[in-house]
């Protein structure tokens, strides 16, 4: 890594090669360094504790009913938000790019409001507004329907944090596609939904995955909206990052650790499904 | 005709009442919280000496982490868009890291790494130096989790201004660092003050991976966001949506500035 | 199959783009719409597909009136100027579309696409995706896909406009020999004349949401029918009626117009020609330009290599010219 890739320039002096090396080297030191210590370091701490502590007992931690549950409850709620926001993000994508009304640019901008509102404070929001006395909570109290507390809260607060992922990643494409290639399939006789499921959808399954799968890392991830909105306990609505933040507290740093990797772990798969999805995308475009 | 317009009519309708449903109502709902006994309650909570304190450790790790990421963020963007080597991929990936990992699992990391058992703790402790549950520890969590961004932003920019503005400066005898001052840095001035934008917003705004290394200790290590969480669970209502309004006006603030910036720009980014 | 469009109006906005516009189109001819920019043609195109509806007026194709008719229930084949290729589907999921939708048996799909890969000489590349290919291929296919439904007409909306030079001319010369052995009705927006004058058997020239004049590419260069054909189809002198040169023609209008190729030069005086100084010599190959002054006026004048050896025209030599032909519109547009 600390290897810099140099080529000197031909009929060039030594003097001119020190200077060029001592122009390149500044940037490249930096961007190296301050990997290293702030990144690189400290995830080879995580990887090298947990393999410290040998694969029987890795297992046997990582794979404890708690454990188990915590998974379950973090990937299971991070699917239906997903697939939730996948279909809800496209239809938002769409009514913001094809249609106009009043307000729209305002909407637009509201999409951003994951990324902007600090993740504690969505988290007290949605608590309050989903409470079942909140204001879109006590719609549903007379069901007996409780969202906030339950498995449900972390459910809407999934849909909070991943809704731009979908909208953003899908915008730029909708808004490159030509209206052209529509009409062209309606001069070759396709109705309106034969339109939109040969010639509209195809283009834009990879990009909608793609904010589906960004979306899934991020609800994966996260901590902050959650722990406010859930009541944290095992086996009911307990996700696994908060399980690693509790190990923590109670000095449990072997847990934590396990259980740290296994997420670790698995947002690296992600980022290569990422990677793979972005790619697919790309396969359409024009060079 | 008329039939496609009431199509369209009712994707609207739909599509806005899930965005209010889900983001809108929530996020007015905090102004509404803070206020609607009136401003009183409100300036009597960001007057209490734990309010400020979080205030004041949020701005100072701001101030930290922000130039910091931001030398590097250029620095990092600079490497990869205007150099060729092999495994420039896998650079970009990591830059990109951070934003995979649980804010969680970044600060385990840290506790790791600086924590009383961890690789340093032993000779922090021998030079009775304190990164864990004090303000270095908070800063590097925080730095950690918003480096990404500044590079983000920029590479592009920097690779759609191209170096013939660089190349025109540097034979009219231009110095490396006068062509830095004077040609790159004002062509890439929006793309960078977004990134920075973004970086602020994060930084302030970060809750996870801080209350792992802060240990949560209301009027010593408490940010502004493990403030509201601290203050909501001790039933201190009023006090926690004083903290979140706050946080939310910083939100709004970051919103409109982001609007402007992309309208100079044209770029809108995840 | 004729195309008949009876007074067809159509305003976007407050903006009239077409005015009561009416054209026939006589079965199995090639017509060129020809204008600039914002005349109309486009909109008359799509008017025609039915992607847009008349305000007012008719469109009858093959004696039905369409007026109306979904674009999908036309029968009409359309061909983009930015291909709108689906970029998803191979070239040949591209042609075998509008089959597909018709809900032809795979056999005949296949033999079809087979077909039209072999009209439009991509045998080889069927299997790609239009991202592959080249601009000249893309708008290939473009015609291929729309062909393969075998439509009544074939409408092109500036067939050519997003390729280079040289691949224009080339697709040009093969869509009019592709029609003369298909003998579709067709129609085809441009805004470059010589592409018009070479492809069409008939041209229309739009200006301003209006027809100025329809016929064929001799008639619309010789019989120029409005001050605004004479100036937008081929290089024209225009000089005004007051000016104190050919006084001895009758002519109408505040403006006379002489083609550069006639206008003849002289070495000497014939009594019926006017002075004039070289002003520049330009070498255009196969001909030459001569750049000419008389009194405060410039013209410009066309001859061939053969007379310029002859003439030996030298810059600032004074020779005298007399045009062959001299046009000139009443105010009603009559042209004289």
């Amino acid at each position: 890594m600390v290897n810099i890739p140099y080529e000197p320039p031909m009929e060039v002096n030594t003097n001119q090669i020190s200077k060029f090396i001592s122009k390149i080297s500044i940037p490249w030191t930096i961007t190296i360094g301050y990997l290293t210590i702030i990144l690189l370091v400290p995830m080879a701490a995580l990887i090298l504790k947990s393999s410290t502590l040998g694969f029987g007992k890795f297992w046997e931690i990582a794979t404890s009913d708690v454990a188990i549950s915590a998974y379950q409850v973090t990937f299971i709620t991070a699917i239906f938000a997903g697939l939730i926001n996948g279909l809800m993000g496209t239809l938002l994508a769409w009514v913001l790019v094809r249609y106009d009304f009043p307000g729209r640019k305002i909407f637009d901008a509201m999409i951003d409001i994951p990324f902007a509102l600090p993740t504690a404070v969505a988290g007290l929001v949605l608590a309050t507004v989903y409470s079942p006395t909140g204001w879109i909570g006590q719609f549903f109290t007379p069901f007996g329907i409780k969202i906030a507390f339950s498995q449900l809260g972390v459910f809407v607060a999934m849909l909070f944090i991943s809704l731009p992922f979908v909208v953003r990643t899908l915008q730029p494409v909708l808004q490159e596609m030509e209206r052209e290639t529509e009409e062209a399939s309606w001069a070759l006789g396709a109705t309106d939904w034969q339109t939109f499921r040969l010639v509209i959808l195809p283009p834009l399954i990879p990009p909608i995955l793609t904010g589906v799968a960004l979306g899934f890392s991020r609800a994966v991830g996260e901590y902050g909206s959650i722990v406010v909105i859930a009541s944290n306990i095992p086996f009911q609505d307990l996700i696994a990052p908060v399980l690693v933040f509790q190990r923590l507290e109670e000095y449990d740093y072997v847990g934590a650790t396990v259980i740290g990797a296994v997420l670790l772990l698995i947002s690296l798969v992600l980022l290569l499904v990422i990677n793979f999805l972005q790619k697919w995308g790309s396969n359409y475009a024009e060079n | 005709m008329q039939k496609i317009k009431s199509v369209e009519t009712w994707l609207i309708i739909v599509a806005l009442a899930y965005l209010a449903l889900i983001l809108i109502i929530p996020a007015i709902s905090v102004f509404y919280e803070a206020f609607h006994k009136g401003v009183q309650p409100f300036f009597e909570a960001i007057q209490t000496r734990e309010f400020t304190v979080a205030v004041e450790l949020t701005v100072i790790i701001a101030l930290i982490a922000v130039p910091l990421n931001t030398v590097f963020g250029l620095c990092a963007a600079w490497v990869i868009a205007r150099n060729n080597f092999k495994g420039k991929t896998f650079l970009v990936s990591l830059i990109d890291l951070p934003f995979s990992i649980s804010p969680v699992v970044a600060g385990l990391m840290i506790v790791l790494l600086y924590g009383r058992n961890g690789w340093f703790g032993p000779f922090l402790e021998s030079i009775d130096a304190k990164i864990v549950f004090a303000l270095p520890g908070m800063t590097l969590a925080t730095i950690f989790v918003t480096f990404p961004f500044v590079a983000r932003e920029v590479i592009p920019v920097l690779e759609e201004v191209g170096t013939e503005q660089e190349e025109a400066a540097r034979t009219l005898g231009a110095s490396d660092w006068q062509i830095f001052w004077r040609v790159t840095l004002p062509s890439i001035r929006w793309g960078l003050l977004y990134g920075v934008l973004l970086t602020n917003a994060r930084a302030m705004g970060e809750f996870g991976a801080v209350a792992v290394v802060s240990g949560s200790i209301i009027g010593q290590t408490a940010t502004l966001p493990i403030f509201v969480e601290l203050a909501y669970k001790n039933y201190q209502t009023e006090a926690a949506f004083s903290a979140a309004v706050v946080l939310g006006l910083l939100g709004a603030l970051t919103l409109i500035f982001k609007e402007i910036l992309e309208r100079k720009t044209k770029i809108k980014e995840v | 199959m004729s195309i008949i469009v009876d007074n067809v109006s159509k305003s976007f906005g407050s903006f009239q783009a077409l005015k009561d516009i009416h054209l026939e189109v006589k079965p199995n001819t090639l017509v060129a719409l020809l204008g600039p920019s914002g005349s109309g043609k486009s909109t008359l195109l799509r008017t025609i597909a039915g992607l847009e509806n008349p305000d007012q007026g008719r469109i009858v194709i093959n004696g039905k009136d369409t007026t109306g008719v979904d674009i999908r229930k036309r029968n009409i084949g359309f061909v983009f100027q930015h291909y709108a290729l689906f970029k998803h589907l191979t070239i040949r999921e591209n042609i075998a579309f509008g089959l597909r939708i018709r809900k032809s048996s795979e056999a005949h799909i296949k033999e079809r696409v087979t077909e039209l890969l072999n009209l439009i000489q991509l045998e080889g590349l069927g299997n790609r995706y239009p991202s592959q290919l080249s601009g000249g291929q893309r708008q290939r296919v473009a015609l291929a896909r729309a062909l393969a439904v075998q439509p009544e007409v074939l409408l092109l909306d500036e067939p050519f406009g997003a390729l280079d030079a040289k691949v224009r001319k080339e697709l040009r010369a093969w869509l009019r020999r592709l029609h003369d052995d298909v003998h579709i009705t067709s129609v085809f927006v441009t805004h470059d004349q010589e592409e018009a004058m070479e492809v069409a058997d008939e041209i229309v020239v739009m200006s301003n949401g209006k027809i100025e004049q329809i016929g064929s590419p001799a008639e619309i260069y010789d019989n120029p029918a409005s001050p605004f054909v004479i100036k937008f189809i081929g290089e024209v002198n225009i000089l005004p009626s007051h000016a104190p040169l050919f006084t001895n023609n009758n002519h109408f209008g505040e403006e006379i117009f002489v083609r550069p190729h006639e206008l003849d030069i002289l070495l000497e005086d014939d009594g019926n020609s006017s002075r004039a100084v070289v002003k520049r010599i330009i070498h255009l190959g196969w001909e030459i330009q001569a750049e000419l002054a008389v009194d405060s006026w410039e013209l410009t004048a066309h001859l061939t290599r053969e007379k310029f050896d002859r003439l030996q025209l030298r810059h600032n030599q004074t020779v005298y010219i007399k045009p062959s032909r001299v046009k000139s519109f009443r105010e009603d547009s009559v042209a004289v």
